[in-house]
């Protein structure tokens, strides 16, 4: 006997264990019977298997592993006597679980089991199987447990059922064997048998055709009937709850129902009646009652339709919204989700019930309010609707906020009946919640806005009022700069006044007031102080009485850490302290921004595919398209080749509205017409002279012909070289230095302009340079000379070189010099390009080249992309 | 396949207020690993849920019904569409049929007889799905196995002492 196992109890050791005042205290004592109980096995202990079996359990709920336990169990379970196989069966359960290997060992002990004489060891067998059983060992004992389903005594039978269940499920194909069986066990009159044998009905129906239209022929009356005598049965203590005889009963009947009056009008209607009476006589006092009507519901909601009881289903509902128990009406609003298909008006007259459940103060319930009256606003009432979950955003659980906040975004977007009404709903929301309010959301108000001419006055007064009392908004703060930045001169001289305004007196210093907040708030981020600066620049333009001061709080930028500030901030400032003339023209309003476009990008921006891109990106023919900068310079200094988080379709368009690369183009694959489009915008923001185009899909046009039939527009082209000639203009700040390093070419003359030749492709085997030069008077095409070095020591022939460009570009290609290329350099052949850049002094020349050679008769193909041509080319 | 495995009811669990587990009982499977998170999330959600809420928890698409007995919480994971109200009517039948069987059931009774109360729990409830609904005859079958226990000891006993008696 061991001499550790035989000192403790099972009692003794929980009581040592309950005894313990600290985890370390517990842990020890766990550990020391630890010990002892893998000695005893060691020693293969017979006298205490069971005992200390019961003491793993224990030990095991309190979270410490057992698995040495497990072998255990098995020899349990292979004993004779019944005491053993109890305490082993229940080891089994609780410490393995179906993907453990050691369970297939005990299926042979289970087959034994299952063909005892003792019909209680049968029992013990078939609950084991039935809670843990894998698909391997379904197939191994289905014959036994489908023979078990006709045991002589009942609590057998309803074991076996249930077990059945967990077979099919595993192994579905095994279905057909129960159907008859399963079938015999619903005229039992045993309410375990009864009950177990629906459940396994339904089970087979789900799982096979077959047994379902069996079932349905042959059962449905009978089932009918059963549940009649079951709800007209006298009092029976036995199975009374509440007054109720056997509620479980009658749940899965009425689920059995359910699935076979599903899609079959005449097993509908014969169970019409039942249905009725089920749904109007039963108690709801009690939790029975209610889960039996809760039931009910569901099953005439899912049959055929029958008028008169869906009528009634409905007002069970209404009865249970409106009921105090916090459960009931957490099943009503589940329920009523479900019903909005079948009948959406009736559901629509508890609308403001729903609505009360939103305010609830049980986030279980609020959930499924807010998702019921989701999907019940419409047209005609996104109003009052939309006006209830604004009102109560202000009181709302700030971890509700979110949940809350996105739903009314999508409610108001989605069914707003007017502009004006969808901009003072956006403003209080932001007002309120501008903290939880995805990008996308205000971004997509600034389209509105945007379009909206006749209310620009009207809704930068209303997000200057805002602002006074809920700066602490990120997003709101962000609407209001732009807004103020494009019209903020309709601020101050009260320019569309609507007859529902009140006048408001706001000075130039005002305005700046908030763009200065705005750019000095500690918790504003890039994004903010950027859209500020940008702002900023504007009201210069706008109050050319307050430039003086507005430079003063760009200069304050000048020495930020963010590249992306300072950079703006130095070139704002030299706008406006050099280029007055040309200033206001640069800073216009921006042109409407493009709702379709808009709407589709955002449609085709979900995580993942980023096909849109605001930098335009060069198609080429089986090429990666590269980003390309689009404005050499001004305000797109940022790096184009800068590797940089994914950028969404919102972040694009976000780009669009700063003019300004804040996420560096990333993965932009094929540039799609929105992309194209959002560049226009971006293109249009700068173009001198344009004037505010109506719709920004015909911009690109104007430009272009603008472009191609004039010369280029002068301002822009001082412009551009902005930060390159500032070295010769400027007194040389130590900052301009920094911003001449980005750009790929040495300063150069304006007056026959000279450039670098580049290597525009080396590989181990081949070198291609780059001569340029220009026709005078024609700066938008560039004559380019190629010449073709071979670095290898074989002789190249049927040399052939392809180029190919994007489609603001034309490309011509003279015949080459030859199409044999000597070895080791002893020779070139030289080609002459000639290209013409219809965005000249906006986009900078790309081109994908492709160079096909034989070596010693082999095929040879290499391929590249250009794009260091000089930036002003 | 797993994917398909759908069941009534995915576990049972018992947790004391202190967060102490007193039961548990999975019939969809699990890893020990998984249970041992399953437990910890639940629990943490449950016992931090105010009092007269209502007894249902959405988790990770499933939904937990909850009951508190003294100071005992009773849990049911449930799939989606069934039905929350029964789920709580089985509960209730559990507690009623673990408090005829103890006499005014009392978590002590719970920790120290915790096999009794898995095994009662294995009368009610089998793979997932309601068994028996008459707590007369879930006792009456508890009642049975436990004289067969008894029956074996006493054998046991008494073969024993015959054993002693033949060896003195």
């Amino acid at each position: 006997m061991n001499p550790f196992s035989s000192g403790t109890r099972l009692r003794d050791m929980i009581r040592a264990i309950r005894a313990c005042k600290t985890a370390a205290e517990e842990r020890a004592v766990v550990r020391k019977e630890c010990a002892a109980i893998r000695a005893a096995i060691n020693e293969n202990d017979q006298d205490y298997r069971h005992r200390n079996l019961a003491k793993l359990m224990f030990i095991h709920m309190l979270g410490y592993p057992t698995h040495f336990g497990q072998m255990e169990c098995l020899k349990l379970i292979a004993s004779p006597g019944f005491p053993e196989k109890r305490i082993g069966y229940l080891g089994l359960m609780l410490l393995l679980d179906e993907r453990q290997e050691v369970l297939m060992l005990v299926t042979n002990s289970l087959k034994q089991d299952l063909n005892h004489t003792n019909q209680y060891i049968v029992g013990l067998a078939l609950c084991a199987l039935g809670n843990i059983c894998s698909a391997e060992m379904a197939r191994d004992l289905a014959p036994e447990v489908e023979r078990l389903l006709q045991f002589r005594d009942p609590n057998i039978r309803k074991k076996a059922a249930l077990c059945s269940i967990r077979i099919i499920k595993k192994v579905p194909d095994l279905a057909e064997n129960f159907i008859n069986p399963a079938t015999a066990l619903l005229r039992e009159k045993h309410h375990g048998v009864l009950i177990t044998g629906v459940q396994l009905c339904t089970d087979l129906c789900k799982i096979s055709t077959e047994a379902l239209e069996h079932i349905r022929k042959k059962c449905t009356d009978g089932l009918v009937r059963t549940l009649k005598d079951l709800a007209n049965s006298p009092y029976s203590p036995e199975y009374d709850i509440a007054g109720i005889t056997d509620p479980f009963l009658h749940i899965r009947l009425l689920k059995l129902l359910r699935v076979l009056g599903e899609g079959d009008a005449d097993a509908s209607d014969s169970m019409n009646d039942i249905l009725a009476q089920v749904a109007t006589k039963t108690e709801s006092n009690k939790v029975a009652g209610n889960a039996i009507l809760y039931e009910c519901v569901q099953t005439i909601m899912s049959i055929e339709d029958n008028g008169g009881l869906r009528v009634l289903a409905i007002n069970i509902l209404g009865r249970f919204l409106s009921n105090r128990d916090n459960n009931i009406r957490y099943v009503a609003l589940n329920m009523l989700m479900k019903a909005v298909s079948a009948d959406a008006q009736a559901v629509q007259r508890h609308r403001a019930t729903i609505l009360e459940c939103v305010k609830d103060s049980d986030a279980s319930i609020r959930k499924r309010a807010l998702e019921l009256v989701y999907v019940l606003v419409n047209e005609t009432n996104v109003k009052p609707l939309a006006k209830e979950l604004i009102d109560y955003l202000e009181v709302s659980d700030l971890d509700f906020r979110g949940d809350l906040t996105a739903k009314i975004c999508s409610i108001v977007a989605k069914f707003s009946p007017e502009k004006i009404w969808y901009i003072d709903q956006m403003l209080k929301v932001l007002s309120e919640a501008g903290n939880f309010v995805k990008d996308e959301v205000w971004y997509a108000l600034i389209v509105v806005i945007s379009n909206a001419s006749e209310l620009h006055g009207y809704t930068v007064r209303a997000l200057y009022r805002a602002f006074q009392t809920s700066a602490e908004q990120e997003s709101l703060v962000r609407v209001t700069v732009w807004c103020i930045g494009e019209y903020g001169d309709m601020l101050v001289n009260n320019v569309g006044m609507l007859d529902i305004e009140d006048p408001i007196t706001v000075t130039e210093s005002d305005a700046v007031d908030i763009i200065e907040i705005a750019i000095k708030r500690h918790a504003s981020d890039l994004t903010t102080k950027a859209m500020a600066l940008v702002a900023l620049l504007k009201l210069s333009s706008r109050f050319p009485s307050c430039s003086e001061r507005i430079r003063e709080i760009i200069v304050q930028f000048k020495g930020s850490f963010v590249l992306e500030l300072q950079q703006r901030a130095i070139e704002f400032n030299s706008i406006i302290a050099k280029h007055q003339n040309i200033r206001s023209t640069l800073v216009e309003r921006m042109p409407v921004l493009d709702e379709a476009t808009f709407i589709g990008r955002r449609a085709g921006s979900l995580p993942g595919a980023a096909s849109t891109a605001t930098i335009p990106s060069v198609s080429l023919p089986n090429g990666v398209a590269k980003p390309v900068a689009p404005l050499v310079d001004l305000l797109d200094l940022s790096s184009d080749d800068a590797p940089a988080p994914s950028s969404s379709g919102g972040g694009d368009l976000l780009q669009d509205l700063l003019g300004v690369d804040l996420t560096p183009a990333s993965q932009q694959s094929g540039a799609g017409q929105a992309s194209k489009s959002g560049n226009d915008v971006l293109l249009d923001l700068l173009s001198i002279g344009s004037p505010s185009v109506p719709s920004s899909s015909s911009a690109v046009d104007i430009l272009s012909s603008n472009s191609s039939n004039k010369a280029p527009v002068s301002p822009l082209d001082d412009l551009s070289s902005l930060s390159l000639s500032s070295k010769t203009t400027s007194n040389a700040a130590p900052m301009m230095d920094l911003l001449d390093g980005l750009a790929s070419s040495p300063p150069t003359e304006n007056n026959g302009p000279v450039y670098p030749s580049i290597t525009a492709f080396e590989s181990s085997s081949l070198r291609l340079t780059f001569n340029f030069s220009k026709q005078p008077g024609n700066p938008q095409t560039a004559v380019i000379q190629a010449t073709f070095m071979n670095l290898s020591s074989n002789t190249y022939t049927d040399f052939v070189f392809q180029a190919a460009v994007p489609k603001f570009l034309q490309l011509h290609l003279d015949p080459a010099s030859s199409n044999t290329l000597p070895a080791a350099g002893n020779g070139s052949i030289t080609q002459n390009l000639k290209i013409t850049n219809s965005q000249h002094g906006k986009k900078s020349l790309v081109m994908r080249i492709r160079i096909a050679y034989k070596i010693n008769g082999k095929d040879t193909l290499e391929e590249g992309q250009v794009n260091n041509f000089p930036r002003d080319l | 396949n797993n994917n398909s495995f759908w069941l009534q009811i995915h576990f049972v669990l018992l947790i004391s207020r202190q967060g102490k587990v007193r039961l548990t009982k999975w019939y969809s499977p699990y890893s020990q690993k998984e249970r041992s998170k399953v437990i910890r999330e639940l629990s943490g959600v449950i016992i931090s849920r105010a009092p007269k809420l209502c007894n249902f928890v959405e988790w990770r698409g499933f939904k937990v019904v909850y009951k508190r007995y003294a100071s005992l919480y009773f849990c049911i994971c449930n799939d989606q569409e069934d039905n929350e109200l029964e789920t709580l009517a089985i509960i209730h039948h559990y507690v009623e049929t673990l408090d005829r069987y103890f006499g005014s059931v009392c978590e002590l009774d719970l920790i120290f007889n915790f096999h009794k109360a898995y095994f009662i729990l294995d009368e009610i409830l089998l793979a997932g799905a309601m068994q028996e609904t008459s707590k007369r005859t879930t006792l009456r079958l508890i009642g049975a196995q436990e004289d067969l226990v008894e029956a074996a000891k006493e054998e046991a006993s008494s073969l024993s002492n015959i054993i002693a008696q033949a060896t003195k």
